[in-house]
């Protein structure tokens, strides 16, 4: 006998995320397409500087497009819609849904103007930069079993190192220097207690960005202000082209054409994809994350381990710091990280807790920032205040179970006791 | 290679787990500990693998003492652990649990894992495994789960197996395997010390028997002894775990269960479409293997679950959908698995805990306030009547033993006008004067015309109480037999075997 009442809880998400596909079309055709409105052309614009192949500007009339895209949309819809029928994942079929609501809703908003799409994502780009840093940060505390809150206070704490001693020193490498360990100090402090006092990490956390913030806007106003000049003034990188690649089209200018800081992280991002998972230090890492009392039963000094990679931590994001400062503005101003630190959260549980992952989902969030900006400027008919808002909305309806099944590390938050069984 | 402990002792705060603890195994020999839940066996284990340390006594090795620090003392000393609680990633598979602690690393440390599939694949092949080396731990039946811990020791290269209460969660065939492995074992010549409290296995297994009783050791014994006198030296007084039980007296249906599909968040089946009755005035003992399905089950009656289809009636009432209360108020009694987590707040009071669900109305509370002295007064009535050991009503509940935790939920949950029974491994973890208390209990509220349901993994207890037998595997109930069926035949069903399913109504 087959039960048809059988409910299956996948199958109920599929079905709510193709009704929410379906809404956002229907918006799609209404909002972008039909409504009243004089069609103007949208230009999208692809070349930045000297690319090999310079491809042409691509000019559409808003209502054609927005028509268009939203039909095109409504399409992928009926493929979700069949491959859902087949119990599949949605995956392309719903990437390339989204991408067509996308396009509709820019020739929308951007009706009458020039977008240039290899700027817009060049920016996006550039603003996920701190946060990739800092998502890796708190990728590597909580893959260890220490919620990492604390993300902003070390983002915060290495770009004020970064631009204070920048400035000092007038070398920008210096900045770069102390950086990170600006970032594994406030990490120390997140590691003693979380670690060896048992504190709740959530709590400490918090309490180390406003001391963080505290500190640096004091200093900000007491000290950098009165001499700008001496405190506040650091060189800053200068992009470095890498030759060849950075002629790539679209990809050249957006990629390649970055400063050192950038291309580090390049660097830092393959290291944590391919250690995480290849190394004794990855294994170890994941190990006292899910499940510390199998650690130490083989041997491994478990709250060593979590302390060492807190701080291992506070590097990453406090390198990322450095980027506010030396790596983009040159000048520290109080609170510049804005917030940034909670979003990167956002992003590595967004990426599922994987370095890939986290990575996409902190350009999602960039991007999201970059369009809010680029749109504020062409000028659209969104209300400015609304537009400010988008890259957090992003962030909710991401973050709110979209992307299916997320599994934190088990014993994440968790203080590690030798002998707690008893 | 023999291990020899002398005078180990250990305390937490007060409590002596462990009072100058003798104990010694050779080489090619099987010595069991035999004791009851609490009585300071697993504490004893793990000061021998460095989990724990000992406040005073020896351990020696070949005759040399060792210092033993941290497990990886211990497994430099040639003992190797086989825990009750498994001490294995689950999200990591077989290869990457066994090289954990002992890594080998490559070019630029890159993880060398080839080495250790070929050790994996060669023990799995000498002593007849079974195990991929790259499967995923948490995908694993619990019985290969069990393997691979042993593989684990074997790798390296352990003299001295310990195997803490390793049939705790195996099947009834499992079991048998370990057995037999253990056998295979102790003719390579490796020293094995098996701890347990079911006299069944040790006597068939040990070649010797060493009896601890509330961290003591009380004597020695042959395998040959009797399994009562070995029940006695083990309590520490006679007992007849057998339940004086008259014939069902049946009444009408109460619980109906049809088509109970339970899903969890993620969408994966852990219980699949089943349905049962129960009566008033019998025991309906759902059996199984733990993890296939019956935890939901007990949760769903109560209504304690999310993401569940099927019809559940009490008494013709439909509960799916409804709330908690409201399943209370149709006259459930209900005992959950874990009585620390779900059964009782351990930091309120035991007069508190008696009241937890009837505190809201008369004479506990008018108009919004609270009647502690009603609470008190109604509470040591309770404390008498189910002889919760306690010094006082208004001592928190974690100051209580596990069995007299189990007692304060019975009392509460029966002292409600309750229709329908569901209790949950209710003795788990119980000394054996808590499980014949609560074993009478039940039987007397069935003989008073309540249907009770009953979730166990324990065997014996399975047999003492249930009028009928449901065995649930991976999630369905494969059949419903009578309490004469054979034990062998049992755990075949609870190995999933589906023999003639002879379904009585």
């Amino acid at each position: 006998m087959k039960n048809n009442q059988v409910i299956s809880v996948l199958a109920k998400k599929r079905s709510r995320n193709l009704k929410i596909m379906l809404a956002l079309t229907l918006i799609s055709f209404v909002l972008f397409a039909y409504l009243p409105g004089e069609s103007q052309d949208v230009t999208f614009n692809f070349v930045l500087g000297d690319e090999w192949v310079i491809i042409q500007s691509w000019v559409i009339g808003s209502k054609i497009g927005a028509y268009s895209f939203s039909a095109l949309s409504a399409l992928f819809l009926v493929f979700a819609f069949l491959q859902a029928r087949k119990g599949n994942k949605l995956g392309v079929s719903a990437l390339a849904y989204c991408l067509s609501v996308f396009i509709a809703f820019m020739c929308w908003a951007a009706a009458g103007a020039a977008i240039s799409v290899t700027g817009l994502l060049q920016g996006g780009l550039f603003l996920a930069i701190p946060l990739v840093f800092g998502s890796l940060s708190g990728l590597i505390c909580e893959r260890s079993g220490v919620i990492n809150i604390a993300i902003e206070g070390q983002l915060l704490a290495g770009a004020f190192a970064a631009g204070v001693v920048g400035s000092l020193t007038q070398n920008s490498w210096a900045g770069l220097l102390v950086a990170p360990l600006a970032g594994a100090l406030i990490s120390l402090l997140l590691a003693t207690f979380a670690i060896k006092y048992a504190v709740d990490q959530v709590i400490l956390g918090f309490v180390i960005n406003v001391l963080v913030i505290g500190l640096t806007s004091f200093a900000s106003q007491r000290i950098l202000t009165t001499d700008a000049a001496r405190w506040n003034s650091s060189p800053i990188f200068s992009t470095i082209q890498i030759p060849i690649l950075s002629k790539i089209p679209l990809v050249g200018p957006i990629f390649f054409s970055q400063t050192i800081i950038v291309y580090m992280l390049y660097v830092i991002v393959a290291i944590i994809q391919v250690t995480l998972f290849k190394s004794k230090w990855g294994l170890r890492m994941r190990a006292v994350g899910e499940l510390p009392v199998a650690a130490e039963s083989v041997g491994i000094d478990v709250n060593k381990v979590r302390f060492r990679n807190v701080l291992i931590a506070g590097l990453v994001a406090g390198l990322g710091g450095a980027f506010f400062t030396v790596g983009s503005s040159g000048a520290f101003s109080r609170q510049m990280t804005a917030g940034m630190g909670f979003i990167a959260l956002a992003a590595l549980i967004f990426g599922k807790w994987t370095p890939l992952g986290a990575v996409a989902a902190a350009l999602l969030f960039g991007f999201a920032d970059q369009l809010r900006t680029v749109l504020s400027i062409t000028g659209t008919p969104i209300p400015s205040e609304f537009m400010v808002m988008v890259p957090y909305i992003v962030t909710i309806i991401a973050v709110s179970g979209f992307v299916g099944k997320v599994r934190a590390p088990a014993s994440d938050g968790i203080p590690y006791k030798r002998g707690g069984s008893h | 290679m023999s291990l020899e402990l002398r005078a180990i002792t250990k305390r937490f705060g007060g409590l002596v787990a462990n009072d100058a603890i003798d104990f010694a195994v050779a080489d090619g020999e099987i010595h069991a500990i035999l004791g009851e839940n609490g009585a300071g066996k697993s504490t004893l284990m793990n000061i021998v693998y460095g989990l724990l340390q000992q406040d005073s006594g020896t351990i020696s090795v070949d005759g040399k003492e060792l210092t033993i620090n941290s497990p990886l003392d211990s497994l430099a000393a040639g003992i190797g652990m086989v825990h009750q609680h498994f001490m294995l990633i689950p999200v990591f598979t077989v290869a990457e649990n066994i090289v954990l602690g002992h890594e080998k690393t490559g070019f630029f440390g890159k993880l060398d894992l080839a080495t250790a599939r070929e050790e994996i694949l060669r023990i799995s092949q000498e002593f007849n495994f079974d195990v991929n080396p790259d499967a995923i731990v948490e995908e694993l039946p619990v019985g290969i789960q069990q393997r691979v811990e042993i593989i684990r020791a074997l790798i390296y290269d352990a003299k001295v197996l310990i195997l803490d209460e390793p049939t705790a969660v195996l099947t009834p065939q499992e079991t048998d395997e370990l057995l037999n492995n253990l056998k295979k074992l102790r003719e390579s010549g490796r020293a094995i010390v098996f701890i347990s409290h079911k006299l069944r296995e040790v006597k068939a297994i040990a070649d010797k028997i060493t009896i601890i009783r509330r961290g003591k050791v009380v004597g020695t014994a042959s395998p040959s002894a009797e399994q009562s006198e070995l029940a006695s030296m083990m309590v520490g007084r006679e007992v007849d775990l057998k339940v004086d039980k008259e014939a069902a007296k049946l009444g009408s249906e109460v619980l109906n269960v049809q088509n109970l599909t339970i899903q969890d968040h993620t969408g994966r089946t852990l219980v699949n479409n089943i349905s049962f009755q129960v009566k008033a005035g019998e025991v309906l003992a759902i059996a199984g293997v733990q993890g296939n399905g019956q935890s939901e089950v007990a949760e769903a009656m109560l209504g304690l679950r999310e993401h569940v289809a099927g019809s559940v009636k009490v008494d013709g009432q439909e509960i799916i959908g409804k709330s908690v209360v409201d399943c209370l108020d149709l006259g459930i009694a209900y005992v959950p698995e874990s009585r620390e987590l779900d059964g009782l707040i351990s930091s309120f009071t035991i007069a508190e805990n008696l009241v937890l669900d009837t505190h809201m109305s008369a004479p506990y509370s008018k108009f919004g306030r609270y009647f502690p002295d009603a609470v008190k007064k109604v509470a040591q009535e309770r404390v008498a009547e189910f002889d919760i050991r306690a010094q006082s009503v208004t001592d928190t509940a974690s100051s209580l033993s596990g069995g007299n935790k189990q007692k304060v939920v019975l009392a509460r949950e029966l002292s409600r006008p309750v229709k329908l029974v569901v209790v949950s491994q209710p003795t788990r973890g119980l000394d054996v004067g808590s499980i014949e208390f609560v074993h009478e209990r039940l039987v007397a509220e069935r003989n008073d015309g309540k249907a009770v349901l009953l979730f166990s993994t324990e065997l014996d207890e399975v047999y003492a109480l249930a009028d009928r037998i449901a065995i649930m595997f991976k999630g369905e109930i494969i059949a419903i037999v009578e309490p004469s069926i054979s034990r062998e035949e049992l755990g075949l069903y609870m190995a999933g075997v589906s023999l003639h399913a002879e379904v009585s109504a």
